[in-house]
């Protein structure tokens, strides 16, 4: 019987079962950053441990850093003190970084596969539930808490329980202006926000083999939005295309090398999954988000729901229009925006940037909207920068900024204001997410962000292309 | 710090909670996570909900005070932060009971000693009455016997072997445990191809 890639990276990293019943899970790779980590610092210390494997464990900041004025200190104190102390952990405990100077700086989840960290065949985790995009490259990664990101410091281990798998096939090819954005939020809002929990969500069909890596991590990073802690794709040629060259991979013979291992560490043609599930990309059409929770979408020609019409989930439709202020049956394209943000881990990689500039390009802002492009790493934006991107987006009257998390939730100054209605290439319109509690979120591929900056409301982005 | 000690019992009074995938970003909003410890966190707990949501249960008098909460399905769902069951904790909740928690919420709460058991939607409706009822009425919460009892009824609740059997033993920290066969640990290191080399 076949077994799948989980099933086979699980067993390569399993060092026992522990009495309390769990698996004892060895981490090929810990990534950490200056949020969720101060505290685990201080209970090694309380506790006279060191880090085990330093040398397996790789550093960055983004969520809190400032996109504009990086001068050090930081204006926000707290900011300041956060990364200062994130600086000495990693110093104390010898932990590379790829620090605010450093041109490897950038989101967690964007650095990674950049740097060529992540690679097939390992276990991840980060204490971050977007940990999931790294399951691209056939990697088994999951987000974890503090606690856990102490345990896997003094360690190198996790004590997990074991998952199921759905395979999900995508077939069919996606038409013009429809993204791997919307492929994923079309299986959230099929199978719910919570249709994934207990189980990993492995990608496949001709649809994905399709993908670029960097579709592919648009897809794995929102599993844990629809309840998935993890989502991958089988490797292929398209991932070890990727990786050759990657400053921490494998390079010379030992990537010949490492190609043949990657192959092995894929799900066997007869591998038997516990669900399976398939989508027709053909049908999709670009998805806008309308409530507060991402499984709450809609195609950009479909209306807004009735609580009226739909039964069970009325309680939760009416409670999100409620926060939305949206009239129950109306379009959703036609929603007015004030905010436009182009970043994230899910798109703000060099591809997204270049898709949104698309529609940027010879068009302005619309007036009274704020937009702005968050490059999602240093490599990003420089790369965006010598192709003259950011150009594009300021002849446009986009803001260009540094690289970082930024507005996906708002823990440094760009913030939604009031009851802004924000179209956001992110991953979570949760109420308040965005750093207002009163904030809206409509999430959306970063195309059609671009066609609700210029248009000043949401629009097919495909009559724009 | 939270000491390290077996979890049982939580007697007490009970907070419902109603809704379906309270997200750990209303739980403890983001702007909170900008501290080096958990300590303060409780204060902050549901901080835009309470304010933006007339009669919200944590900012209701008559709850205050209470050690178990009660909730739908779902809950914990969205960001992985810890802060939010550490926020709960410190708020003064010892258990939460619900139709179903999000993987890594439960995850974070187990590691921190804050036992989550399951129990179906009828029961968690009759709890949440009873208490919306009567606030203040006393539940007793046994993780020995994966019941709670509340006005002279005892409900069956659900809470995976492993996590109850880490709880009673005091062992749901697990960093002990994780390091206690480190040459295993190295072992199965040494035989990762990306480890030793390819
Ligand atoms: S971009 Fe948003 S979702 Fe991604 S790591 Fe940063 S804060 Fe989390």
């Amino acid at each position: 019987m076949g077994q799948t890639l989980l099933q086979k990276v699980w067993d390569l990293h399993t060092v026992r079962r522990l009495p309390t019943g769990r698996t004892q899970l060895f981490v090929g790779l810990h990534l950490i950053h200056e949020v969720t980590t101060p505290q685990a610092f201080d209970m090694l210390r309380r506790r006279g441990i060191g880090v085990a494997f330093p040398e397996r464990t790789y550093g960055t900041v983004d969520h809190i850093i400032p996109t504009l004025d990086q001068a050090r200190p930081f204006a926000d104190d707290l900011a300041e003190q956060m990364m200062s102390a994130f600086e000495r952990n990693c110093r104390e405990f010898g932990i590379r970084t790829a620090g605010l100077n450093s041109d490897w700086q950038g989101i967690v989840h964007i650095i990674g596969p950049e740097l060529g960290l992540t690679q097939p065949g390992m276990t991840i985790a980060c204490g971050d539930s977007h940990t999931s995009t790294h399951g691209a490259f056939g990697a088994i990664a999951f987000g974890i808490g503090t606690s856990q990101v102490r345990d896997v410091l003094a360690s190198q281990c996790l004590a997990i329980d074991p998952l199921k798998v759905r395979r999900i096939t995508v077939s069919g090819d996606l038409g013009r202006g429809v993204y791997a954005k919307d492929v994923i939020l079309e299986i959230i809002a099929r199978l719910g926000v919570r249709g994934g929990v207990g189980y990993a969500y492995e990608y496949g069909g001709p649809a994905v083999a399709r993908m670029t890596m960097d579709e592919r991590m648009t897809m794995c990073n929102m599993s844990i939005e629809g309840g998935a802690r993890i989502g991958y794709v089988n490797p292929d040629e398209t991932t070890f295309a990727y990786l050759q060259g990657k400053p921490f991979a494998p390079a010379g013979g030992a990537f010949e090398g490492a190609k043949a291992w990657w192959r092995t560490m894929a799900s066997d043609a007869d591998a038997v999954y516990d669900d399976i599930v398939e989508i027709d990309a053909g049908a999709i059409e670009p998805r806008v988000t309308w409530g507060i929770n991402p499984g709450q979408s809609v195609g950009v020609t479909e209306r807004i729901p009735d609580p009226g019409m739909v039964g069970e989930d009325a309680g939760a439709i009416g409670e999100a229009l409620d926060f939305m202020g949206f009239a129950p049956g109306a379009p959703v394209s036609g929603t007015a925006v004030d905010v436009a943000f182009v970043g994230s881990c899910t798109n703000a990689r060099l591809s997204d940037l270049r898709e949104a500039a698309r529609v940027a390009r010879g068009r302005k802002v619309a007036p009274r909207v704020r937009a702005l492009v968050v490059p999602g790493s240093k490599q990003v934006l420089q790369a965006a920068e010598a192709e003259g991107l950011h150009e594009v987006f300021q002849e446009a009257g986009f803001e260009w900024r540094g690289a970082g998390c930024s507005m996906c939730l708002a823990m440094n100054p760009d913030r939604l204001n009031g009851r802004e209605v924000c179209a956001s290439s992110s991953n979570r319109n949760f109420k308040g997410r965005q750093g207002s509690p009163t904030g809206r979120t409509l999430l959306m591929s970063p195309a059609m962000v671009a066609a609700a900056a210029v248009s000043g409301e949401v629009t097919d982005v495909r009559t724009m292309l | 710090m939270i000491e390290l000690r077996p979890v049982d019992r939580v007697e007490g009074t009970a907070v419902p909670l109603r809704g379906n995938n309270v997200d750990t970003d209303r739980i403890i909003p983001a702007r909170f996570l900008k501290a080096l410890t958990f300590d303060g966190l409780g204060a902050h707990v549901f901080q835009d909900d309470r304010t933006s949501m007339p009669g919200h249960p944590f900012a209701n008098a008559a709850y205050a005070g209470a050690s178990i909460l009660l909730v739908n399905e779902n809950f914990g769902s969205g960001s992985s932060r810890e802060h939010a069951p550490q926020a709960l904790r410190r708020w003064g909740i010892q258990a939460c009971v619900g139709q179903s928690f999000s993987e890594i919420f439960l995850g974070n709460a187990t590691t921190i000693g804050l036992p989550c058991a399951t129990a179906p939607a009828s029961d968690i409706e009759a709890l949440m009455a009873a208490v919306e009822d009567e606030p203040g009425t006393p539940m007793v919460l046994s993780v020995r016997a994966r019941s709670i009892t509340a006005a002279g009824r005892t409900i069956p609740l659900s809470l995976p072997a492993v996590v109850r059997d880490s709880l009673l033993t005091g062992q749901w920290d697990a960093t002990g445990l994780l390091l206690s066969e480190f040459e295993d640990v190295r072992r199965v290191a040494s035989r990762l191809p990306y480890v030793k080399g390819f």
